[in-house]
């Protein structure tokens, strides 16, 4: 617990320290704001239109306004997390400090752990600071705030989910930039894999379904909770922290 | 303390590390000979736990490093080469995460951070950036890092690679003051270093041991028989005659004319033992009237053991082949 802990403060540090966190953190919050602002003004148009036009259909700001912003702060994640996690164990291989941390008498699951737990704090800290917007709107109108929370904590275990499949490619590899596009690459296809389901036979459409990170975290924009998709996420978080161990581990072997 | 049974390490076709077996024990200071790609660093990273052999066994403080990693790396304080470090970090912060890594508790951690940068002498660089280290300091670092905890036994990959002179006889006399406390392991390429500090040698090369034991019996050993220098005033063919009578001397060979005093030269001796046949062939040069100005004793440098020993292995290797 104590070798978890240092490793998760020296993580922090490390990111927090050099600019990558802050890089990271202006980038998305420019997207993010962006998305927002276009949001906003699009539903604040739309609701005029629909003043003017009773034919026109009810809105509801979870379903027009906050589940499109929280997909698409989905989206970002998952081009940031693999910049985050990429130098997780790759900079340790390549610079050589990977051996004397393994010359402690610690476990490799308190390393894993560790840095798992640290890149998830700052995809947290991420997703947190699009609270502000979040509060300017509640400023203007009564927010949903159970479907809002139910979106986030999605959100989170999606974070999560990047952050322990990008972890595992980092330990693979010595080399960040390989880390960080076998983070991506995977990562779009099972998070797109879902959209093929109705082109396929059916047996096969449900199995893309159910391995697509999309179709498992649709639900939670609309503010649902559905058990399958939260073992879905428990489990692909598990799997691959699992794989970083066995990696890790393997490596020792081979070297 | 330690122990290395038969270890072998393959890379694939390439074995690094061949049927390597020797002991130490508490308190001794080893020095770990060989030429490069001997199959030091291989060793010593099989000790400290971060790659398993390939076959046999390494015990630490009575722990295999396979069996049970942690109780062996917990009794293990290494620096390996180049002493990677995290270089974005303080050096006071980075001895703390180690003291944590290492299981510490908070205020064990700071307490040891503060005794480790005293005994290496870095307290004043406590709150720089490692990056912003000279070569030495960063060292120093390393060095820090394995003290910390207290571990019993330290391995060393050539620890003083980067220091300056002064600093070596510094961190030599603190390796020096490790004896009959800790376990020590050190690689270098820098004989005089080992014959410093040390108390043990093992020579190793091409994985394979070639020498093990204390090292006055290393240099003696090898040797085969002794040999004298003497600087003696007389004539040459006399001076040749009268010391090829004295017993236990088996060769004479003038060796040359003294720069410095008229009628003077250097003998070499080939004697079959040290101590009488020096205190002989003095007696007999006073006797005879002559002048005796130097009398040395030539014992085989660790140099030359060192040497002998590395390619002779290597030529029988080749034989073999």
């Amino acid at each position: 617990m104590r070798a978890f802990l240092a490793i998760y403060r020296r993580e922090m540090a490390a990111y927090f320290h050099s600019p990558v966190a802050y890089v990271v953190l202006v980038a998305f919050l420019l997207l993010t704001g962006y998305f927002f602002y276009a949001g906003v003004s699009f539903y604040t148009l739309a609701s005029l239109q629909v003043m003017q036009n009773p034919m026109m259909m009810e809105l509801n700001l979870q379903d027009h306004l906050l589940a499109g912003l929280i997909s698409n702060v989905s989206v970002i994640l998952l081009f940031a997390a693999p910049l985050l996690t990429m130098r997780l164990l790759a900079e340790e291989r390549k610079s050589g400090t990977l051996e004397l941390l393994l010359s402690y008498p610690l476990s490799d699951l308190s390393v894993v752990m560790g840095k798992f737990f640290a890149a998830w704090s700052v995809l947290t800290i991420m997703v947190a600071a699009t609270w502000v917007q979040i509060f300017l709107l509640a400023f203007m109108t009564p927010l949903p705030w159970v479907p809002l929370a139910v979106s986030y904590g999605g959100l989170l275990l999606m974070a999560g989910a990047f952050v322990a499949f990008g972890l595992w490619t980092s330990s693979l590899t010595e080399n960040q930039i390989v880390a960080a596009f076998a983070g991506f690459l995977p990562l779009i296809i099972l998070w797109a894999v879902g959209w093929a389901a109705p082109l396929v036979k059916p047996a096969l459409g449900e199995l893309l379904k159910g391995l697509s990170l999309g179709t498992h975290f649709q639900g939670f924009p609309k503010g649902l909770v559905d058990t399958a998709d939260l073992v879905y996420f428990v489990l692909f978080i598990g799997l691959f922290l699992f794989l970083s161990i066995r990696t890790l581990e393997a490596k020792r072997w081979k070297a | 303390m330690i122990e290395v049974r038969e270890l072998t390490k393959r890379f694939g076709a390439t074995v690094a590390v061949d049927r390597l077996s020797f002991s130490l024990d508490q308190g001794e200071i080893l020095g770990f000979l060989g030429p490069n790609g001997a199959g030091k660093t291989t060793t010593m990273r099989i000790l400290t736990g971060f790659f398993p052999p390939s076959s046999g066994q390494a015990l630490v403080n009575g722990h295999d490093v396979v069996e049970e990693p942690k109780a062996a790396r917990r009794a293990v304080g290494y620096m390996p080469e180049n002493v990677p470090l995290y270089s974005e970090m303080r050096v006071e912060e980075y001895l703390r995460f180690v003291g944590g890594a290492k299981g510490l508790d908070r205020g064990l951690a700071k307490k040891e951070t503060g005794r480790v940068m005293e005994a290496v002498g870095i307290s004043k660089r406590a709150h720089q950036l490692i990056k912003q280290l000279s070569k030495g300091y960063r060292q120093r670092v390393g060095l820090a890092q394995a003290l910390l905890g207290d571990p019993p036994v330290l391995i060393l990959d050539e620890p003083t690679i980067g220091f300056d002179p002064g600093q070596i006889v510094e961190i030599r006399s603190l390796i020096k003051g490790f004896a009959g406390t800790k376990t020590v392991i050190l690689s270098s390429h820098i004989l005089p270093e080992v014959a410093a500090t040390c108390s043990q040698v093992v020579i190793i090369t091409q994985g394979r041991l070639v020498a093990e034991g204390p090292i006055e019996l290393l240099r003696a050993g090898r040797q085969g028989g002794a040999s004298l220098k003497v600087l003696l005033q007389g004539p040459q063919e006399a001076l040749t005659r009268l010391l090829q009578e004295v017993p236990g001397v088996e060769g004479v060979a003038c060796t040359g004319t003294s720069p410095h005093l008229e009628g003077a030269c250097y003998f070499t001796l080939e004697t079959e033992a040290h101590g009488q046949v020096a205190a002989r062939v003095a007696q007999a040069v006073v006797a005879a009237g002559h002048g005796l100005m130097e009398l040395s004793p030539v014992s085989a440098s660790l140099e030359e053991v060192f040497m002998q020993l590395t390619t002779e292995e290597h030529a029988s290797g080749e034989e073999a082949a």
